[in-house]
Parts: structure tokens; C-alpha cells; sequence
């Protein structure tokens, strides 16, 4: 098939995926480069990611994004599974207008989304912290944990909740021993989406951290800002490594059937 | 049919539909519809989709509920317009299984009598004789999967997961549809004798006529959201009522005329002229027009005036033959009535061939009380 | 008799709304209260003076958007759109020869789509960082023409680095829809042209492309929005001079300390955005309605 395309159109496709590659590899190289002055290669060495293991800042970094990503990946997993089930099996009024609320935060900027969640709290007097973070984390994460256990739900066999039922089983234990278990994969690959954008977030986490609680990309930005050395290439390598495999997970349970 | 007040004997009809309506938008999927149903029986509900059959049987579960003043659905007696599904004694076996894909094959069967809370062993003891009873080895059945199963083997599982539960009603909603067709006919003997071992009543759902025909101790023939017939298999095909039974249960020839009365017998007066003679029927009335259906089955071929005399007789051209096996379809063209079709038996078209071409003259006939005078539907 | 679990069911089932809003009741409160209603307390704000201390004092004002009248304001926000524009017309002209390249890749496929979405899922913030290491003055491209003999070129902090940091960051949005709609040509659309007698060329332009549209249309707007309302790059890519919207809004609420003007700022973002997403609805209104 690809022997009847132009070879310039092969050439251009080619150019095009190492622009998209390219910087992310050589950065994850040069993470091993024995050399605090990036750019030329000298030995391979594993230092710059031990000295990782020594900073405080990225090691409170690290245990504040894994905090916040646990706690606002359970709310979002909670709350949006409802949400989707609400959409995918009643009817009721006011649907449509729901549905297109739904798709605003994705849209919206995360400049908007941070500011004016930063005004929220400075109003109502809310100290920033690891909860506002949270707090602002669900609130753009939801979305997207509709949207695909919403996908899940509505491939699901009706039937199968019907039969539950005239099987003896009320709404409740239905949900609970016919649908969560169909639903699994999709509330999980939901949950790791989520758990992935809160653990990359920077912009809309910058506004609505207070000084004392930096998650980890905060940390990077810091550092990035201030001098550039190879242990931010080390800390991006491990931070792309993480949301990789999250990914590829997510991916591999939302085609499950 | 109208609904009694429940009587105390246990000869009470074990299901009731009074004037059961219900509507979807501005659809009315169900009109007016009232039956009963006995104790014990094999009840089907036969019509083309959309004819209402498969929401009347959700009533009956509860996954519908009639209108606000859309009669009253009565099972066992009982009211249960507004009952759940779950509150209500009857199971259900689905057009494609419903089988949980998460549970084995014993989870399943067993899902019904856990909800009930019965006690672990008496539960193992008693999906290992639903098996049986369905005919799968529990040893060979009990740890598979539902992916790990035939289309066949999961109706069996599915039906298992229902009677596993005595319950005193099954509804089926055509079961056997993506069964194919050898094992979907062995399938119907065994939910008959099955129906008659237990004496669960089964209320089935199917289009298929041929499947009711065989199943049934008595069928209601649905057509457009009301009960078009109904009655036993012999009734309704022997006797169908309005035209839409006689075509929607194997094959009919229909005729029209005017009722005449002449020497006190009645008779049938073509358009075209000549008559055929009719049974008496409390419907003729002198000088209407009437509709009679005559099956292919009760006609003949006679060579051209050699029809017997006392029988109708209808002369025209052989138009085709047609070779189906067990019978010979003779399509006979008839000036001003149409096509009809004579079923005769196939004695061996190798040894005793039949004596009919393309374009020979010939006539039809038919015994007068052979045919079914048929109301406006 | 009846437990409570039982009466709760009981209540629900003649109440389909109550049910269905009751699954709903805690996400929608959760983004009503901390989504919807911040915009509109932010929208306020920007209509309100300014404060001693960078807040608000009570009354209303027009003047944060009057604002924008004045040259710098004005070169800031011509400058996002212009950029935005920019950004999204380079990965149509990248972008397409891909999803093109992709669509008719056959047994390559899957692996070609997952290699184009990996870097989309990845940090933003580690991806910025990426350019950064490549174009600074003592970054890798630089050292490299430095071996070479060449004299190194200043990237970083230029309208140049901002651009490429852009592109790159999205043209993923660009490519997968592009390729959604080309999987979905019917390839004997294409055969017929032939047999017509209609070259390469023109069968692309007569066939491929108008049948592509909705694809074009759809990268073209998932590239644009964000594009306008991007922070990072032209922060950490562009430095003080090159700044976009989001630039400023940040500025605002951290040095500037003018929050209303922020707000201002902030709104006039989201705006642009709606107005882009309602021209894409629309679009594709018009697109289903010349379908039938």
C-alpha cells in the first residue's frame, strides 16, 4: 500500500514523527549524560537520577502529586461514573443543556479555569493547599471520566441489568453485582486518564497552590526557571515513563470488552 | 375476554390482562389488550414485529407499566400494575441469554436463589439439578464461562438460571431466534415437555408461526397492538377470523363475492359471474360483500369440468408447478379471481408424476365447508 | 414491614427525575460551584475598579476592557491571534501529508496512531522543557553547529521558539481528526475518478479533499482554541517580550497585582474560545444539513 505513495509525502510523515519524537528521546538521553553542562554526550551514568532521590523539594514534590492525584482521581471516578449513568440509562429534562455543560471545562483554557478558581477562594477565604488543589484538579477532570465511562456504558447489554432484576435483585444490588463488574474497565481506564492529567497539570496547579504545597510539576517548572541541569531531565524521564505506562493501561482497558 | 374477580379454587387463570393499554409518546404499543392465561399452560403470543407481543410480555415482567388508566395487569390474582420486577414471581428467559459475562456458569444459575438467601449447599444441590434438567453435565458445565459456550449451550444456562427458581410463570421472549434450525426444532420439544414435567406455565413470545403452531397448548395472534385471535393451534389455523390471521398462519387463497340465499342454502356470487356454495355462518347477510380464505391444502386439481359434483369449482390455466418436497404447489390462474395455489400431496414425481403443464386447462375444487368466512378485522 | 432501602426504591420508581438527578446531584453541584460559578464571579470582577491592594473595590467599570484599546494591549492580543492562526495553518500543511500517509497505511496503522497520540499524552510542561533543551543558546542544536563550525543561533526568547513550541505541541489535534475522516473515504470514490479519467492531482482535490473537510475543519479548531489560550509556551519558550493573552492574565494576578484587569483579560480568552466553538457548532450544523 505504501509502495503507491509519493516519496516526498513518505519523506514529509517521516520528518514529521521525528519532530514529534526526536526532543522527547534526546531529552530522555541525555538524562544519563555524565555532564552537568547538557549538550554534549560524555559517559553514561545514573547520578543525576540518585541525586533526585536527595532533593526534598522533589521528594515532597513527588508525595504531593501522588496525594493529590489518589484523592482526585476517587472523587472524579465517583462522581463522573454517576454523572455517565444518569446520562446513559434515564430520561429527564434538562439533558441536553447537562450535556453541553459537561464539554465546557474541556474546552475552556486552563488559564481561565485557574484564575478564577484562585478568586473563588480568595473570596470565600479558603487557605490554598493540597485541598484547593484537589478541589480544582476534579473540577477538570470530571469530564473526561464521563466521557469514557459513558463509551463503556452505553456498549453494555441492557439486558443483562433486566435480568438481575426479574432475578430477584433491586436497583441497588443490581448496580453493585451486575454493572460495576461490566463497568470496571471503564470506571478504571476513567480513573487513570484522571489520574494522568492531575499528575501533569502545571497551569491551573500553580494558581491554586499556596506556597507550601508544590506538587511535582511545580517543582520542575522551579527548576527549569532557575538553571537547567540534567536532573530535570531525569525527573522528566521518570515523569514520561509514569504517564506512558498509565496511558497504555487506560487504552488497553477502555478497548476491553 | 373480560377478567373475573379472582375466585379461590386453583383453577384460577394464573395471569389476567384487563383492557391493558400503553403507550409510548403517541404510540400505543399495547390497545386494550385483556387474556387470560391458565395454570400449567404453554401460551404463545404470535405477530410481526412491532404487533405489540414483546411489550405486552415486559408488562408482564414489569419493565413496563401499563398507562395511568390502562387496566390492570394480575398475576396470581394480584394486582401488580406498580410492582417491581423483583417483587414479582415470575422469570424470564431473553432473546439473546442475558448471561452474566463476569460469573461462571453456576454463578448464573445460582444468582437467583442467592438473592433469595438460601443457604450455600442447598444452592449447590440445586443448580446441579437445574443443569440436569436443562441437560448439561454439571461437572462438564458448572466452571465455564458463558464466552465458553455455544448459542445453545447458553439458552440452556439461561433457562437453568430461570426454572432453577419453580417459578409458577416463565416468560420467554423468543428464545430460539439465533438458534439454528435442526437444534432450534429439538429445542421446542424439549421446552414443551419440560412445560409439562414442571407445570410452569410458559407465556412465549415469537414470530415465528410455525414454532407457535407446535409449542402451543393455545396462541393469541397479535396484529398492530391488539389480539387479533385467539385459541388453539386447530382454531386458529383450521378457523382463522379475520384475513390478517388466515395470512400471517400459513397459506390461504382468498375470495370475494356477494352473500346470496337461494332455496335456503347460502351462496357465494362471484363478481363475474357463477357462484360457490357456503356453510352457513351467523355473519351472511343477504346482498354484503364476503371475504372467504380456502387453504391451499383443502383444494384439488381436476382436469377441466371434471370436478365433482357437490363441490365448488373454479375453471382456469395452470400457471406453474412447483416442487417443495413433501407436497406439489399447483398455481392455477383464474380469470378475474387471481392466483391460486393447490397443495397436493407428493406421491414421487419419479414414479407417479403429476399429470399438470404449463398452460393446461383445468379447474379447482373444493368441498363447501371447506373454508373460513372471514369477519372485517 | 418495609426496610429503608425498600421505601427509598419505592419513592424513586414512579420519579424518573428524581432519580436521574439524584446520580447527577454531586458532579453537576461540584462543577456548578467550582467551575461555572468562579467564571461569573471573574466576569464581575473584570466590570469592577481596582482595589488598593490588587482586588476590587464595589462599583462598576468598563475600564479593564477599554483597556485593551491601547497599543500594548492590542499588539498583545493581535499577536495571540495572529500566532494562533499561524500555528494552526502549519500543522494543516504538516499534519495532513501525515493523516494522509497514515490512513492508507494498512496493517501500520494502529501503530502509526499510537505513535502520533503518545506525545499528546504526555506532560506538557516535560515536552516545553524538551524544545527548551534543544533551542537555548547552549542547548543541543546550538552545540552541534558549534562542532560543525557554524556560529550558534539564538532561538530561545524568539517569536521563532514560541512558534515551533506551539506546532509541536499541537499537531497531534491536528493529525487525528484529519485521519478519522480519510479512514472513512470510501476508496471506490477514488477508483471511479480514475476511470474517469482524472490524474493524481485532481482526484485529490476534486475527491479526497472536499470529503476531508469535516477533518480539516475539526484539527483546525482543536488546534486554534487551545493555541489561543496557551500559557506555557510563550512563558517558558518566549520569555517577557513575546506575550500572549495567557501571559497576561498570569501577569496580572502575580507581579501586576491587577486581579480585575486579569479578569478582564481572562474573560476576553474565553470569550475568543466560545466564539470559535460556536462557529465549529455551527459549521457543523450546516455540514449535517447539506448531508440530508
Amino acid at each position: 500500500m505504501t509502495g503507491r505513495l509519493p516519496r516526498w509525502l513518505l519523506g514529509v510523515t517521516l520528518a514529521v514523527y521525528a519532530f514529534l519524537h526526536l526532543p522527547l528521546l534526546v531529552l530522555v538521553a541525555f538524562s544519563f549524560n555524565d555532564s552537568k553542562f547538557s549538550a554534549s554526550w560524555v559517559g553514561f551514568t545514573l547520578d543525576w537520577y540518585y541525586r533526585l532521590l536527595e532533593r526534598p523539594d522533589i521528594m515532597r514534590g513527588l508525595k504531593a502529586s501522588l496525594i493529590v492525584g489518589g484523592v482526585s482521581t476517587v472523587i472524579s471516578a465517583v462522581l463522573g461514573t454517576l454523572v455517565a449513568l444518569a446520562l446513559a440509562r434515564h430520561r429527564f429534562r434538562g439533558r441536553t443543556a447537562l450535556e453541553g455543560f459537561l464539554y465546557v471545562p474541556i474546552v475552556t483554557p486552563e488559564i481561565v479555569v485557574g484564575i478564577s478558581l484562585l478568586i473563588l477562594f480568595a473570596l470565600v477565604k479558603i487557605p490554598l493547599g493540597l485541598t484547593t488543589i484537589v478541589i480544582a484538579h476534579v473540577a477538570f477532570c470530571l469530564s473526561f471520566v464521563v466521557i469514557v465511562v459513558l463509551a463503556r456504558l452505553e456498549g453494555m447489554d441492557q439486558n443483562l441489568e433486566e435480568a438481575a432484576m426479574i432475578l430477584g435483585a433491586d436497583e441497588i444490588t443490581t448496580f453493585w453485582k451486575v454493572t460495576v463488574p461490566q463497568l470496571w474497565p471503564g470506571i478504571l481506564a476513567g480513573a487513570l486518564l484522571a489520574f494522568t492529567m492531575s499528575f501533569d497539570d502545571f497551569v491551573i496547579t500553580s494558581f491554586v497552590s499556596g506556597s507550601g504545597s508544590s506538587t511535582l510539576p511545580i517543582v520542575v517548572y522551579g527548576m527549569v526557571r532557575r538553571n537547567i541541569e540534567p536532573s530535570i531531565n531525569a525527573i522528566s524521564t521518570i515523569i514520561l515513563l509514569v504517564t506512558t505506562a498509565l496511558i497504555y493501561l487506560a487504552d488497553r482497558l477502555a478497548r476491553e470488552k | 375476554m373480560v377478567a373475573s374477580p379472582p375466585p379461590p379454587s386453583p383453577s384460577a387463570p394464573v395471569v389476567q390482562l384487563a383492557h391493558v393499554t400503553k403507550t409510548f409518546g403517541d404510540v400505543k404499543a399495547v390497545n386494550d389488550i385483556s387474556l387470560d392465561i391458565q395454570r400449567g399452560e404453554f401460551f404463545s403470543m404470535l405477530g410481526p414485529s412491532g404487533c405489540g407481543k414483546t411489550t405486552t410480555l415486559r408488562l408482564l415482567a414489569g419493565f413496563e407499566q401499563p398507562d395511568e388508566d390502562g387496566g390492570e395487569v394480575r398475576l396470581m390474582g394480584e394486582v401488580v400494575n406498580r410492582r417491581r420486577p423483583y417483587e414479582r414471581k415470575v422469570a424470564m428467559v431473553f432473546q439473546n441469554y442475558a448471561l452474566f459475562p463476569h460469573l461462571s456458569v453456576e454463578r448464573n444459575v445460582a444468582f437467583g436463589l442467592e438473592q433469595r438467601k438460601l443457604p450455600k449447599p442447598k444452592i449447590a444441590d440445586q443448580v446441579r439439578d437445574a443443569l440436569q434438567m436443562v441437560r448439561l453435565k454439571p461437572d462438564v458445565f458448572a466452571r465455564r464461562m458463558p464466552s465458553q459456550l455455544s448459542g445453545g449451550q447458553r439458552q440452556r444456562v439461561a433457562l437453568a438460571r430461570a426454572l432453577v427458581l419453580e417459578p409458577a410463570i416463565l416468560l420467554l421472549d423468543e428464545p430460539l431466534g439465533a438458534i439454528d434450525l435442526k437444534l432450534r426444532k429439538e429445542m421446542q420439544l424439549e421446552l414443551k415437555a419440560l412445560n409439562k414435567q414442571l407445570g410452569t406455565t410458559f407465556i412465549y413470545v415469537t414470530h415465528d408461526q410455525e414454532e407457535a403452531l407446535t409449542m402451543s397448548d393455545r396462541i393469541a395472534v397479535m396484529d398492530n397492538a391488539r389480539v387479533a385471535q385467539l385459541g388453539t393451534p386447530a382454531e386458529i389455523y383450521e378457523n382463522p377470523r379475520t384475513a390478517f390471521v388466515a395470512k400471517f398462519i400459513g397459506e390461504s387463497n382468498f375470495l370475494e363475492g356477494r352473500a346470496r340465499q337461494s332455496d335456503g342454502r347460502w351462496e357465494l356470487e362471484w363478481e363475474y359471474g357463477g357462484c360457490a356454495r357456503l356453510p352457513a355462518h351467523p355473519g351472511l347477510q343477504e346482498g354484503r360483500m364476503v371475504r372467504i380464505a380456502v387453504r391451499p391444502e383443502w383444494m384439488d386439481v381436476w382436469p377441466s369440468g371434471e370436478v365433482p359434483a357437490g363441490e365448488n369449482a373454479l375453471g382456469g390455466t395452470i400457471e406453474d408447478v412447483i416442487y417443495l418436497g413433501e407436497t406439489m404447489h399447483v398455481l392455477v390462474r383464474v380469470p378475474h379471481a387471481g392466483t391460486v395455489t393447490v397443495a397436493v400431496r407428493n406421491e414421487g414425481q419419479l414414479i407417479k408424476p403429476l399429470p399438470w403443464k404449463r398452460g393446461d386447462q383445468a379447474a379447482v375444487g373444493w368441498l363447501p365447508e371447506d373454508c373460513q368466512i372471514l369477519e372485517e378485522s | 414491614m418495609t426496610s429503608p432501602r425498600q421505601r427509598l426504591l419505592g419513592w424513586l420508581h414512579p420519579r424518573p427525575q428524581a432519580r436521574a438527578w439524584l446520580l447527577l446531584g454531586p458532579g453537576t453541584i461540584w462543577l456548578l460551584v467550582f467551575f461555572l460559578v468562579p467564571i461569573l464571579i471573574m466576569l464581575v470582577y473584570s466590570l469592577m475598579p481596582r482595589g488598593v491592594y490588587g482586588g476590587v473595590d464595589p462599583g462598576f467599570t468598563l475600564e479593564h476592557y477599554r483597556r485593551f484599546f491601547d497599543p500594548l494591549y492590542l499588539d498583545i492580543l493581535q499577536r495571540t491571534l495572529v500566532w494562533s492562526v499561524a500555528c494552526t495553518v502549519i500543522c494543516l500543511v504538516l499534519g495532513y501529508p501525515v493523516a494522509y500517509v497514515i490512513a492508507r497505511a494498512g496493517r501500520w496503522k494502529n501503530f502509526l496512531l499510537f505513535l502520533v497520540v503518545l506525545p499528546f499524552w504526555t506532560s506538557f510542561l516535560v515536552r516545553t522543557f524538551a524544545m527548551i533543551f534543544l533551542l537555548r543558546d547552549t542547548g543541543l542544536i546550538n552545540s552541534w553547529l558549534v562542532q560543525v563550525g557554524v556560529n550558534p543561533i539564538s532561538m530561545l526568547y524568539t517569536p521563532f521558539a514560541v512558534m515551533v513550541g506551539l506546532v509541536y505541541g499541537f499537531l497531534p489535534f491536528m493529525i487525528l481528526p484529519i485521519y478519522a475522516s480519510l479512514e472513512k473515504l470510501d476508496l471506490s470514490l477514488l477508483e471511479a475518478a480514475e476511470v474517469l479519467g482524472a490524474k493524481p492531482a485532481e482526484r485529490f482535490r476534486r475527491v479526497t479533499l472536499p470529503l476531508s473537510m469535516p477533518g480539516v475543519v475539526a484539527g483546525c479548531l482543536l488546534v486554534f482554541i487551545p493555541a489561543l489560550g496557551s500559557f506555557l509556551t510563550s512563558d517558558l519558550l518566549g520569555g517577557a517580550k513575546q506575550m500572549m493573552i495567557g501571559n497576561l492574565v498570569q501577569n496580572q494576578f502575580a507581579a501586576a497585582r491587577n486581579w480585575p484587569f486579569g479578569s478582564a483579560a481572562s474573560f476576553i480568552v474565553m470569550a475568543l474560545v466560545l466564539a470559535a466553538v460556536m462557529l465549529y457548532l455551527k459549521v457543523k450544523d450546516r455540514e449535517q444539513e447539506e448531508a440530508r
